[in-house]
């Protein structure tokens, strides 16, 4: 039994598993530049906060993902209830989010904050794609653009990013 | 939000919160209401106290009182004790539905409305 241990290098992990099938190893997305920094333009408790989450999740009624470079997201409404919401993925444990999809889509957390006061309010919509797509260049010139311009057009001041 | 230091280092976003928990929880515990809000608050904090771009900023939650999970993640052949290298699913080209009743409702629509929500974007 050992405490505080450092974070799981999954990067490290990736290889040595890619490495024990013989797949060449993954390329990252690595970026090595002062990343563009927008700092708030109001107080949270004014801003509309927007969500994006890579966890698979898919509402009743839709489309599910596929597993072999799926770059299509799924727009769900910021009013969603929760029991609507479902989770697929090929590379995590869904277990939990299949009971709770807040933990990877924490969009019920995000409208408790409102009532709250914390926030001013949740966007019109969310997004949810399925993030086990290996084409970097696909996430950037294709999925990452279209979902910029939807939040964009949803006026968020605000978009919380959660990856699996 | 990440639980996947390496990897978000790697990408350098403007800003970061890093959540030391085995993945497919990176907002929290299942069921854990105030942990999850404490998560976000602790989040969204970040956004204003953040100065410089390319911080990864630590949240101080812990998984459980010790960290043993991380002996197991993506090592398959030691969990099972030999056999496979990789316990992700296969890649299917056809949805993966939560529920069988899912893809009913799904095709429902189809038939209706096409998918309501659902964008191809290299299709667009």
């Amino acid at each position: 039994m050992q405490n505080n241990r450092p974070p799981v290098d999954y990067i490290e992990r990736t290889r040595a598993q890619y490495a024990s099938l013989g797949y060449p190893p993954y390329a990252w997305a690595r970026h090595e530049d002062t990343p563009p920094f927008a700092p708030l333009r109001k107080p949270l408790g004014e801003s509309r906060i927007g969500l994006i989450g890579s966890g698979g999740i898919y509402m009743q009624g839709q489309v599910a993902f596929h597993y072999r470079d799926d770059i299509s997201f799924r727009i769900i409404p910021g009013k969603v209830p929760v029991a609507k919401l479902r989770a697929t993925h090929f590379a995590y444990d869904l277990t939990d989010a299949r009971k709770d999809p807040n933990v990877v889509f924490p969009l019920a957390t995000l409208r408790d904050l409102a009532r709250l006061s914390r926030i001013s309010e949740v966007g019109p919509n969310a997004y949810a794609f399925m993030g086990g797509i290996y084409s970097a260049r696909k996430v950037r010139e294709i999925l990452a653009p279209a979902l910029a311009d939807r939040v964009q057009k949803d006026e968020v001041d605000v978009v919380i990013l959660v990856p699996v | 939000m990440s639980s996947a230091y390496s990897i978000t280092a790697s990408v350098n976003p403007p800003r970061a919160v890093y959540l030391d928990f085995p993945l497919g929880h990176t907002a929290g515990k299942a069921h854990d209401k105030p942990l999850q809000r404490r998560i976000m608050i602790d989040t969204l904090s970040a956004l204003d106290s953040i100065q410089v771009p390319g911080t990864i900023r630590s949240l101080s939650y812990q998984w459980s009182e010790n960290d043993d999970w991380k002996d197991r993640v993506m090592r398959p052949s030691t969990n099972s004790g030999g056999g496979t290298n990789d316990d992700r699913k296969g890649r299917f080209l056809e949805p993966q539905y939560q529920l069988p009743e899912d893809q009913q409702a799904a095709e429902a629509q189809m038939t209706g409305n096409g998918c309501p929500g659902c964008i191809w974007p290299e299709k667009v």
